[in-house]
C-alpha cells in the first residue's frame, strides 16, 4: 500500500465526497484524521474507519476558527507525526441572487470553503517543508470555472481556491510539496440531494455522461493526485464532471 | 547562558546546512540572498531551522530584518539569554 506511514487530514470527512476521500486514502494505508464540525460527525467517522480498518479517527474542527485549526493541527502532530496530505474538502453552499444577499451568506461561504484553505494549508506547510514531500488537494467546483446563477459566493470562493492552489504551487515547488486542485461536476451527495428533481433533469441534460458522478469518482483522483505517480502534477485543476465542462 | 562564541558557529552550522554553501563561505557580512544564493524560501527555512536550534519563536517582522549572518547571529545573541 502506497501511503504506509502517511498522515492525512480531510476536512468535512464525515459524508459524501469528503468520506470517500478519507476511506480512499485510508484503504491505500494512511494514517487519516477526518474532520467534522459536531460529535455526531466525528463519532460517524471513527466508526467507518473501523469497520473498513482504517488507521485514524475523526476530529472536531471547526474550519471557520483559526483557533481550532492551530489546534487540531497541534494535536495530529503530537499524537501521529508531521501531517503531509492535506485535502481541503470541507465545503458549504448558501445560494442566493446577488441583490437578496445576505452579508453572513458571502462571508459564511467565503470563510468555509477559501478562508480555511489559507489557515489549514498554512499550518501544514512548515510540517511538509522539513519532510521535503507533501501534497495538498484543494476541492474546488466546476461552478468555479463556469459560474451558476444563484452561487456567486460559492462560485467566488471555488474560484479561489483555484487561484490559491497555483499560486502556492509555485511557491513550494521545489520542495516536493504538490498543490492541486480538483473540480468536481454534479456529485450525488446531500448538496445536490437538496436539489428539485426538474433542477437535476435540466442540470443532468447538460453533462454528456447523463448521470451525476459518484464520491468515489472524487477520491480515485485524490488517490492519484497523492501519489508518487502525480510527483510532476502541480498547480492543476483537475475537472470531473461527467463532461459538463471542458476547459 | 548561550556563549556568543558559540552562538556564532551554530548560526554559520545552520546557515551552511541549509543553504547548501561551504562553511568558510559562512562569512559575517555575507547577506543570504546575495552572497549565498538563497531565494526567499530559503530564507524562511532558514528562520524555521534557527527557530528549532535555539528552541525559540522568531516573529516574521524580525525574521524579514535577519539578512545576513551576522544580523542572524546577533539577533540569536539579543534574544537568547
Amino acid at each position: 500500500m502506497s501511503l504506509e506511514q502517511k498522515i492525512a487530514l480531510v476536512t468535512g470527512a464525515s459524508r459524501g465526497i469528503g468520506a470517500a476521500i478519507a476511506d480512499a486514502l485510508g484503504a491505500e494505508g494512511a494514517m487519516v484524521i477526518g474532520t467534522a464540525t459536531s460529535e455526531d460527525g466525528t463519532s460517524k467517522i471513527s466508526e467507518r474507519f473501523a469497520e473498513k480498518e482504517i488507521k485514524g479517527k475523526g476530529l472536531i474542527l471547526d474550519v471557520t476558527h483559526e483557533g481550532s485549526i492551530t489546534s487540531v493541527l497541534e494535536e495530529i502532530r503530537e499524537t501521529y507525526g508531521p501531517l503531509t496530505i492535506l485535502v481541503n474538502n470541507a465545503g458549504i453552499t448558501k445560494d442566493n441572487l446577488l441583490m437578496r444577499m445576505g452579508n453572513d451568506e458571502w462571508f459564511d461561504v467565503v470563510n468555509t470553503n477559501l478562508n480555511a484553505v489559507y489557515h489549514l494549508s498554512k499550518g501544514c506547510l512548515r510540517g511538509m517543508m522539513k519532510a521535503r514531500w507533501g501534497r495538498i488537494v484543494n476541492i474546488s467546483s466546476v461552478v468555479g470555472s463556469m459560474g451558476n446563477g444563484g452561487q456567486s459566493n460559492y462560485a467566488a470562493s471555488k474560484a479561489g481556491v483555484a487561484g490559491f492552489t497555483r499560486a502556492l504551487a509555485k511557491e513550494v515547488g521545489s520542495r516536493n510539496i504538490t498543490v492541486n486542485t480538483i473540480s468536481p461536476g454534479f456529485i450525488e451527495t446531500d448538496m445536490t440531494d437538496t436539489l428539485l428533481e426538474d433542477q437535476k433533469a435540466l442540470m443532468l441534460s447538460a453533462v454528456p455522461a447523463g448521470r451525476l458522478g459518484k464520491p468515489e469518482e472524487i477520491a480515485g483522483v485524490v488517490k492519484f493526485l497523492v501519489s508518487d505517480a502525480a510527483a510532476y502534477i502541480t498547480g492543476e485543476n483537475i475537472h470531473v464532471n461527467g463532461g459538463m465542462y471542458m476547459s | 547562558m548561550s556563549n556568543p562564541s558559540n552562538t556564532e558557529e551554530r548560526v554559520k552550522k545552520i546557515v551552511a546546512e541549509q543553504l547548501g554553501v561551504k562553511e568558510d563561505e559562512v562569512k559575517m557580512e555575507a547577506s543570504f540572498v546575495e552572497d549565498l544564493g538563497a531565494d526567499s524560501l530559503d530564507t524562511v527555512e532558514l528562520v524555521m531551522a534557527l527557530e528549532e536550534e535555539f528552541e525559540t519563536e522568531i516573529p516574521d517582522e524580525d525574521a524579514e530584518g535577519i539578512t545576513t549572518v551576522k544580523l542572524a547571529i546577533d539577533y540569536i545573541n539579543a534574544h537568547l539569554d
